[in-house]
């Protein structure tokens, strides 16, 4: 592992580099920098914005000197749980959409088109439904193992498929997956009131209504994912070069394969437990991320993070401002947001090829 | 049961086994040699015993299908007895539960069974794809975008009823059916129909009309969200003669259309410049064909909601029965009739309390179909 972390990045590698790095090197660094600005800005607005309108005095009061006036109570109990879920969960999805698209070498990966969303809904309301559970943090880890058994079979299904895993294959097997789960946890809730009604506001995709712990409880495992993740991409840069020129580097491709699928599957699994099923966000971030940065993934999960952070949350922001006084759910908000952007990426003349 | 018959007739195919298969593969293969030519004025076919048989056997399965389905019950009558019904004789008692109470779900089971096999078949030879079908192209998700707000927005506690739901819910899904395929259409069309496109372009259609679909469902009253999700599902709950009248004349005008349509699907085998060398004028059949797919598909969508997979599955079961280049269109539909009458068995009596929606049980069946197909075929019939 030690050598694949310090393997040298072919991208960069050879004598162009002295010429092209110093600029391409400032230009990320400064990207970096406008989308850390992006972030506090789209975290501003979420918090200042939502379905009463709040002037910015009653907001900067909620946030500082909370009194308990109707303006404080809607701003700490709210939305800044919700904002902070929002930049969590989205933060996570990039990351976890980029690591999929690199490993799978496939530009259309993504959690809600692989199915893996829907394994974790089943899961979700089966633990409802058959083990009676109804607090939020009961439930929330049943959807994290069905994340990773969903993304375990679609994962499978897709690189067994003779030719190796083509977008259209893995489009497909996710299609499949997600059919297949879906029907079993409508026959699960279809006769159960409670359950169904746990179901549909949960496969909605939201951030609203989830207290503040919840935040608190996920993230030990959103930064454990992180970390792995930041650990996972020197190899990853290798293994972009093909298989064969990765273990001709020095890297060990089966190690570098399971870190980066533990990092998808803890971050996927507890934004998808903890949020519902949004969709497109690390589809949509990664590619501006790549637009932006280049190849070089060490680059592309800081920025896809910090990219699916800012849209998660800008998508929450307006899906509040379209339909006041009720609000569209962030889930619904990024679908119509990427899926033109899918489509976009799948009508190319000249496909992506990663 | 080769397919070369050379006249011998059915009996004597069905006779000859496997062993008669094995021996006429060798000659027999080769271009027409060994099989007796059909000639009629300009139209000319060939004999292949499986395209009689085939549909035969299946006719049977459908049709011991339709007599279990009935039988079973809240109160179960014999076999000998719904058959004898069936044929036109009978008790009165019995002739009153099977005419008025279980014949009509079992039909409606047939019909809808039959137009998504149907759709399927057309859609997968024009494509020449095997994972190609209105379920992955969402026009069945656009479809019951469609009849969930005809069933949400129609009033609180499920009092959509009368006019509106006899009307209405079928309209609506059409309606939506033939929008999500304009829209499919106009995404992936560029220079032509590439299928791997269409595909992708029906992937991406398919998530966003989830999704509006999702949030319908949290718009509505827990009883109405109840109500739509069982439509949702695929159900025959509830189907009457009703019910059966309106897909019984959508099958029969539009099944003889896809047939006499579907003529030059033999050119398709080959590639696009080749059919067109042939002769066949591929743009304006192709799109009538298509237009027939959809309508097939969202009528039966309308009448009992979207089945998973039957359209998807019942064509490659067929082709693989019949050993034709592409998907044969009557036995895919005899396929599709039979598949979900059988499912609509098992899913009544599976569990002792509970009918389930016939499409979970589909869906449950189908999903892991698919999934096989894909580890078989793989990239290499999909590009």
């Amino acid at each position: 592992m030690i050598e694949a972390l310090s393997a040298p990045v072919p991208a960069e590698a050879g004598s162009p580099r002295r010429q092209i790095a110093p600029e391409r090197s400032r230009r990320r660094w400064a990207g970096l920098l406008v989308l850390l600005a992006l972030v506090a800005l789209t975290l501003l607005l979420s918090i200042a914005f939502g379905a009463k309108p709040l002037s910015p005095a009653q907001v900067w009061h909620g946030l500082w000197q909370p009194a308990g006036t109707e303006g404080d109570i809607i701003i700490r109990s709210l939305r800044v749980p919700r904002t902070a879920l929002a930049l969590v969960a989205g933060a996570a999805l990039g990351v976890a959409g980029a690591l999929m698209q690199g490993h799978t070498r496939n530009p259309i990966a993504d959690p809600v088109l692989l199915g893996i969303s829907a394994g974790a809904g089943m899961c979700v309301v089966g633990s409802v439904f058959l083990l009676g559970i109804t607090s939020l943090y009961g439930y929330v880890w049943f959807g994290f193992a069905g994340a990773l058994g969903a993304s375990v079979l679609v994962f499978l299904v897709g690189t067994a498929a003779r030719g190796g895993a083509a977008p259209v294959t893995l489009a497909l097997a996710g299609a499949a997956a997600h059919a297949l789960f879906t029907a079993l946890t409508a026959g699960m809730v279809i006769f159960d009131r409670q359950a169904l009604d746990t179901y549909r506001f949960w496969t909605v995709g939201s951030v609203s209504g989830r207290p503040l712990e919840l935040t608190w409880q996920i993230l030990p495992f959103i930064a454990l994912g992180l970390a792995l993740a930041a650990a996972n991409a020197p190899g990853l840069n290798a293994l972009s070069l093909g298989e064969d020129v990765a273990r001709a580097l020095g890297v060990r491709v089966g190690a570098t394969r399971a870190v980066g699928m533990a990092a998808i599957t803890l971050l996927t699994g507890t934004a998808v437990a903890a949020c519902g099923p949004i969709g497109f966000v690390g589809l949509v971030a990664t590619h501006v991320a790549r637009y932006f940065t280049g190849p070089d993934y060490r680059w592309i999960l800081v920025y896809a993070g910090l990219l699916g952070a800012s849209l998660t949350t800008a998508a929450d922001t307006l899906g509040r401002l379209v339909a006041r006084p009720g609000e569209l759910q962030v889930g619904i908000m990024l679908a119509l947001i990427g899926a033109p952007v899918f489509i976009h990426l799948v009508r190319r003349r000249k496909p992506v090829r990663l | 049961m080769g397919e070369s018959g050379t006249g011998a007739g059915m009996s004597a195919a069905v006779e000859t086994g496997t062993a008669g298969r094995r021996a006429e593969r060798g000659p027999g293969r080769g271009p027409v040699p060994g099989r007796t030519p059909l000639r009629a004025g300009p139209v000319s076919a060939v004999w292949r015993p499986r395209a009689v048989l085939v549909p035969l056997v299946l006719a049977l399965l459908l049709a011991a299908a339709i007599v279990v389905n009935t039988a079973r019950g809240t109160s179960a009558l014999p076999l000998g007895e719904v058959a004898e019904v069936l044929l036109g004789g009978g008790e009165d008692r019995s002739r009153i539960v099977v005419m008025r109470l279980r014949l009509p779900r079992s039909l409606v089971g047939a019909l809808v069974g039959a137009a998504l096999g149907l759709a399927g078949a057309v859609i997968q030879g024009i494509a020449r794809n095997p994972l190609a079908s209105p379920d992955i192209l969402g026009v069945t998700t656009g479809a019951g975008v469609g009849a969930v707000t005809v069933i949400v927005m129609g009033g609180a506690y499920g009092s959509v009823s009368g006019p509106l739901a006899d009307v209405g819910i079928p309209a609506a899904a059409v309606a939506g059916a033939l929008l999500t395929a304009v829209v499919i259409y106009l995404l992936a069309v560029r220079r032509g129909l590439n299928g791997y496109r269409v595909l992708l372009v029906g992937v991406g259609v398919n998530a966003v009309l989830a999704s509006v679909l999702s949030w319908l469902l949290i718009k509505a009253d827990i009883v109405d969200a109840g109500r739509a999700l069982i439509w949702l599902n695929g159900s025959l709950n509830g189907a009457g003669w009703d019910t059966v009248r309106p897909v019984g004349w959508a099958l029969a005008v539009l099944l003889p259309v896809a047939l006499v349509l579907s003529f030059p699907f033999g050119a398709l085998v080959f590639d696009e410049d080749t059919a067109r060398g042939l002769g066949v004028r591929m743009t304006g059949a192709r799109a009538a064909l298509l237009l027939t797919a959809v309508l097939l598909t969202a009528t039966a969508t309308a009448a009992a909601g979207p089945i998973a997979f039957v359209a998807l599955a019942c064509p490659q079961i067929a082709l693989r029965l019949a050993r034709t280049g592409h998907p044969p269109l009557l036995a895919s539909a005899l396929t599709g009739a039979a598949v979900t009458v059988w499912a609509d068995v098992l899913a009544r009596t599976a569990f002792p309390d509970i009918q389930l929606p016939v499409g979970i049980l589909t869906a449950a069946l189908g999903a892991p179909y698919l999934l096989f197909l894909i580890v078989r075929s793989g990239k290499a019939r999909t590009s």
